[in-house]
C-alpha cells in the first residue's frame, strides 16, 4: 500500500460507510473490478468481506450509507469482541432467548444494529445462509430483527454472530419483555381494527350508493329494507370492534369531567348508528351506515399511523439491553464462574475486562484503569480510578481488568435511581393544551344544547317528526370535518417530517414546538459528536504528517481509550513491545524504533526534554505529543468536534425568536470552547441529572415553554421532565424511548425544519377549525328547520371532510428555511 | 331485482370471509415488515440460475 500524499482529495467518500476519507489515507477494496476508496481498514475488511462472499451486489441496491463502522483491522475480530461473543456460547446464557427445536437445531432472534435499507436485509439473509449449519435466516426490516435457525452441531451462535459483525453490524440478543409483548399485541389488534373497518366500508358504501339513487330515482320498498338490514349487519362489527378505542376512551374522559375529542366522535358514531338502527328497524327516518363506518376508517387510520412511530423508537431491543451487560464474571474460591449479571448479589467480587459493562454498582478491590462513563456524567473523557473508588453499574472499563465488591445491585444501582426519577419526571411533566380538545369541549356543549333545544322547539310545533329533526341535527353536526381537522394535519406533517429524519412519537409534539420559547441542549453528544476526532497535528520536525500519524497509530492500536479510536483510521502498521502507563500514554516500537505518545511530559522525556502543555501550539482542546528517542516529532491537538451545521442551525433558531441554552454534566474547558463557538450566552456546568431536571423545572415553572435536546443516560430524567423532548438518534434505547421526537439521522438542522413545519401546521389546523365551525354553523340551523335530506347532509359532510384532508395535504412539503449569512 | 336477495348474501359471506382471511393474516405476521418484500423482489441474485445460453448480451452489462 502506497501512501503517497499528492493523491489525496480532500472530498473522497469512503465507498463503503460515505464518511469523508480523512487526509493521507489510502485504503482501497476492489469491487467489481474498480478501486473504491475507504476511510478506514475496518470498511475496508467489510467490503472484502462482502465482495469475497459474491454479495458485491449490495451496492448497487442499498439506499443511504451504513452508520455503523466496525472496529475490524483485518480479517480477524479483535480479542475483546470474540470473547463477548463467545459469551454467548454458553448454555445458561443461551436459554434466556435460544429456542432448541429439535436435537441440534436451535433457533434464536437477534436485535441487528445497523439495518438502513432493504439492501442491507439482502445482504444479511444472503451472507448467513452461505455460512455452513445455519438452515434459514430471515430479516426483519421493520424492526430490525432477525431470526435464526441453525443447526448447533455445525455452528455456534458465536460465529453466527461474528459473521453478522464481518459484514459490518452487529447482532445482540432479543428477548422482550412483558411491556413488548403487550405493545406488539396492541399493534396487531390496531392493525385487526383497522382492517375490519375498511372492508366493511367498501361493502357499505356499495350499497349506499343503490340507497342514494333510490332516494333520487326511486326504489323499491322491500330491497330498501332489505339493503338497510344488511347494512346493519356488516356496520355492527365496526361499531363494536373497530369503533372500541373511542367508545373507551370517550368514557374515561367523561368519568374525569374533561371533554376532550374522543366524546364528540364517540356520540356522533354511537349515535348515527343507533339512529340508523332504529331507522332500519321501524321502517323509518334515514340510515347513515355509510357515514358511520368511513368516519371509523378514516379516523382509525391517523391513530393507527401515531402509534406506529411512537413503537418504532427504542422498542427494537430491551431498552437496556446495550446499558447492563446480561453476564458477569464471578470470582470465587479462586474460580471464574460466570453468571448472569441479574445473579448477582451484594459483596460478591467479580472481574471486569477491558471493553466491558460495569455489572453493577461496586468498589475495586484489585486493579487500576480508566472507566468511561459519559453515558452518566456526560464527561466525554474516562475517569483514571485506582483501589478503593467507586464504579458505576453501566459505565465502560476502558484499559485494564478490574476487581470489584459490589455494593449495589438491582434498584439500589445509580442507574435504577436515575430510572426512578425518570419516573416522578413524567408525573410532573406540564401538560400540552390541545387546541383540538378545547375547541371540542365548546362543541359538544354547544350541540348538545342546541339539539334540546331544538327538540324542545319541535315537540310543541310537530310532535310527530321532532324525534327525526333532533337526530338529523346531531348527524349533520357530526363532527366529521372538526375530528379530522387535527388528525389529519398532524398525520401529514408526521410524515413529513419522518422522511426528513426526525421521527415524532407523542401526539402533543408539534403543537408544543410550534409555541416553544426556549431550546436546551445537552453538550456531548447532541451539540457535538460525543467522540474524540483529531483536529490538528502540527509538526515539529521534517517527518511528514502521513509518517507521524502511522506511527501515532500503529501505538495507539493497542488502547482501548477514545483517544486511541481517533487515530484508528489511519492505522497500517503495527507496533510492538508496548508498555502503556495509566493516565500517561503509549511507549512501543515501530520499524525498531521506540516511540513515545500521551501527555507532553511523558513523552518528552524519552528524548531527554522537557515539555508540558504550555509548550502546545495552543490552547483549545486537548493535545498528545509523539517523540522519538532524539526529538519531538509531532503535536496532535484532540477534540470532541461540534456537528455540522449546528452554528447555522443555532443563529436560525435564535432569529425564529427561540432562547437557546447549553445544560451538561460535563465539568471540563471544553463546556466554554462550545458555548463560545456557537454563541450561547447560558450555559449550566456540571449538573447531576437531578440538578439538570430541577433547572428545567424551574424554567417550566417561570412560564417558559421548554424544547429539551439530549442524548446519554445522564440526560433521561430531563427528557422525561421537559414539555417536549427529542433525543438524538445515537442515543441510548432509554433516552430515546422517553423522549417525545427522535433525530434520526442526529442531524441537527432538521430542528429548523421541524419548528417551521410545526408553527405551519398550527396555522392549517387552526384554518381547518374554521373551516368546520363554519359549515357546521351553515348546517346547524338548515337542519334545525328541517330542510335538509340525508343525501344533502352526506354530501356536505364528505365534501367538508374532503377540504380538511386536502388542506391538511399542504403540510407534505417542507417549510424553507432562510440561511443566515 | 329479486337476484339481490341472493346476491347480496353472497357478498357478505365473501366479506366475512375476507375479513377471516384478513385476520388470519394478522395474527401469523404476514404484515409484520411490509418493507423489505417489496424491495427484495428487485434484487437479481439469480444470475447463476440463468441458463448460459439465454443470458442477454454478457458484454454490454450497462447497469451499473
Amino acid at each position: 500500500m502506497n501512501s503517497s500524499l499528492n493523491s489525496q482529495h480532500s472530498l473522497v467518500k469512503c465507498f463503503h460507510c460515505g464518511q469523508d476519507v480523512p487526509k493521507g489515507v489510502q485504503f482501497v477494496a476492489n469491487i467489481k473490478g474498480t478501486a473504491q476508496p475507504m476511510c478506514c481498514p475496518g470498511c475496508k475488511a467489510v467490503a472484502e468481506t462482502i465482495v469475497s462472499s459474491g454479495l458485491e451486489h449490495y451496492y448497487k441496491y442499498r439506499q443511504g450509507d451504513s452508520t455503523f463502522t466496525p472496529d475490524l483491522s483485518g480479517t480477524e475480530l479483535p480479542s475483546a469482541i470474540q470473547d463477548e461473543l463467545k459469551l454467548y456460547d454458553n448454555a445458561s446464557i443461551q436459554q434466556n432467548f435460544v429456542i432448541t427445536l429439535e436435537d441440534d437445531i436451535k433457533e434464536a432472534t437477534l436485535v441487528i444494529e445497523g439495518i438502513t435499507c432493504a439492501a442491507c436485509v439482502w445482504l444479511l439473509e444472503h451472507h448467513l445462509v452461505k455460512q455452513t449449519g445455519i438452515e434459514q435466516a430471515s430479516v426483519n426490516l421493520t424492526n430490525h430483527r432477525a431470526r435464526i435457525r441453525w443447526h448447533d452441531s455445525e455452528i455456534t451462535l458465536s460465529s453466527i454472530m461474528a459473521a453478522i459483525y464481518h459484514i459490518g453490524y452487529q447482532g445482540h440478543p432479543y428477548h422482550p419483555d412483558k411491556e413488548e409483548q403487550l405493545l406488539e399485541l396492541e399493534k396487531k389488534r390496531a392493525f385487526r381494527r383497522l382492517g375490519l373497518a375498511g372492508l366493511a366500508m367498501m361493502q357499505i358504501m356499495m350499497m349506499s350508493i343503490a340507497l342514494y339513487a333510490g332516494a333520487l330515482q326511486g326504489i323499491e320498498d322491500k330491497i330498501e329494507v332489505f339493503i338497510r338490514w344488511t347494512s346493519l349487519i356488516i356496520a355492527t362489527p365496526v361499531l363494536l370492534y373497530s369503533a372500541r378505542p373511542f367508545f373507551t376512551a370517550a368514557l374515561r374522559d367523561i368519568r374525569a369531567r374533561h371533554l376532550s375529542m374522543d366524546v364528540p366522535v364517540s356520540i356522533a358514531i354511537g349515535g348515527a348508528y343507533l339512529a340508523s338502527a332504529w331507522a332500519t328497524y321501524t321502517q323509518s327516518g334515514e340510515v347513515y351506515f355509510d357515514s358511520v363506518t368511513m368516519f371509523t376508517f378514516f379516523l382509525l387510520i391517523g391513530r393507527y399511523l401515531e402509534m406506529q412511530a411512537r413503537h418504532r423508537t427504542g422498542r427494537a431491543g430491551n431498552a437496556l439491553l446495550n446499558l447492563i451487560p446480561d453476564s458477569a464474571i464471578k470470582l470465587a474460591n479462586g474460580q471464574e464462574i460466570l453468571i448472569p449479571a441479574n445473579d448477582l448479589s451484594i459483596d460478591d467480587v467479580v472481574l471486569v475486562k477491558p471493553g466491558h459493562t460495569i455489572p453493577a454498582d461496586g468498589i475495586i478491590v484489585a486493579g487500576y484503569s480508566s472507566v468511561d462513563e459519559s453515558a452518566l456524567t456526560g464527561e466525554y473523557l474516562p475517569i483514571n480510578k485506582t483501589l478503593g473508588d467507586h464504579v458505576v453499574g453501566g459505565t465502560i472499563n476502558v484499559e485494564n481488568p478490574l476487581q470489584l465488591q459490589i455494593t449495589e445491585v438491582g434498584a439500589g444501582t445509580k442507574l435504577s435511581a436515575i430510572v426512578r426519577l425518570l419516573d416522578r419526571a413524567q408525573e410532573e411533566k406540564p401538560a400540552v393544551a390541545k387546541i383540538a380538545d378545547k375547541v371540542a369541549s365548546y362543541f359538544v356543549a354547544a350541540v348538545l344544547l342546541t339539539a334540546v333545544i331544538v327538540s324542545l322547539i319541535w315537540w310543541n310545533i310537530d310532535p310527530q317528526n321532532a324525534f327525526w329533526i333532533t337526530l338529523s341535527v346531531l348527524v349533520v353536526t357530526c363532527p366529521c370535518a372538526l375530528s379530522l381537522a387535527t388528525p389529519t394535519a398532524l398525520t401529514a406533517a408526521t410524515g413529513t417530517l419522518r422522511q426528513h429524519g426526525l421521527l415524532i412519537t407523542r401526539g402533543h409534539v408539534l403543537e408544543s414546538l410550534a409555541t416553544a420559547t426556549h431550546i436546551v441542549f445537552d453538550k456531548t453528544g447532541t451539540l457535538t459528536e460525543g467522540n474524540l476526532s483529531l483536529k490538528r497535528t502540527h509538526l515539529c520536525s521534517n517527518t511528514d504528517a502521513q509518517t507521524v500519524l502511522e506511527i501515532a497509530a500503529a501505538l495507539e492500536a493497542h488502547s482501548e481509550h477514545p483517544i486511541a479510536k481517533a487515530f484508528r483510521k489511519y492505522q497500517l502498521q503495527t507496533a510492538d513491545s508496548m508498555n502503556a502507563e495509566l493516565g500517561q500514554g503509549l511507549e512501543g516500537n515501530v520499524d525498531n524504533i521506540v516511540y513515545r505518545i500521551g501527555k507532553p511530559e511523558f513523552a518528552s522525556a524519552l528524548c531527554q526534554q522537557k515539555l508540558t502543555y504550555d509548550d502546545a501550539p495552543d490552547h483549545n482542546g486537548q493535545w498528545l505529543l509523539l517523540c522519538n528517542s532524539e526529538t519531538p516529532l509531532a503535536w496532535f491537538c484532540l477534540n470532541d468536534q461540534i456537528r455540522k451545521g449546528t452554528q447555522q442551525t443555532l443563529a436560525i433558531l435564535q432569529r425564529l425568536g427561540l432562547k437557546i441554552q447549553m445544560l451538561t454534566g460535563d465539568n471540563s474547558a471544553a463546556v466554554q470552547d462550545v458555548a463560545d463557538e456557537l454563541h450561547i450566552d447560558q450555559v449550566v456546568a456540571n449538573a447531576s441529572p437531578k440538578e439538570k431536571l430541577a433547572y428545567i423545572q424551574k424554567l417550566q415553572k417561570q412560564g417558559a415553554k421548554v424544547v429539551m435536546i439530549g442524548d446519554g443516560i445522564n440526560d433521561i430524567p430531563v427528557l422525561a421532565g421537559a414539555q417536549t423532548s427529542i433525543a438524538m438518534g445515537s442515543a441510548t434505547d432509554l433516552a430515546k424511548t422517553n423522549a417525545d421526537a427522535v433525530l434520526i439521522s442526529s442531524e441537527i438542522e432538521r430542528l429548523t425544519d421541524a419548528i417551521l413545519l410545526s408553527r405551519k401546521t398550527q396555522y392549517i389546523i387552526r384554518q381547518n377549525l374554521s373551516w368546520a365551525l363554519l359549515y357546521n354553523l351553515i348546517a346547524l340551523p338548515l337542519a334545525a328547520m328541517g330542510f335538509i335530506a340525508p343525501y344533502m347532509a352526506a354530501i356536505g359532510m364528505s365534501v367538508s371532510s374532503l377540504i380538511v384532508v386536502g388542506n391538511a395535504l399542504r403540510l407534505t412539503k417542507l417549510v424553507r428555511r432562510n440561511p443566515v449569512k | 331485482m329479486e337476484i339481490l336477495f341472493i346476491l347480496i348474501p353472497i357478498a357478505i359471506i365473501l366479506l366475512g370471509f375476507a375479513i377471516w382471511a384478513f385476520f388470519w393474516s394478522v395474527n401469523t405476521g404476514q404484515y409484520d415488515d411490509l418493507e423489505s418484500p417489496a424491495h427484495s423482489i428487485l434484487f437479481d441474485d439469480d444470475e447463476d440460475m440463468i441458463p448460459d445460453d439465454a443470458k442477454q448480451g454478457k458484454k454490454n452489462s450497462s447497469r451499473d
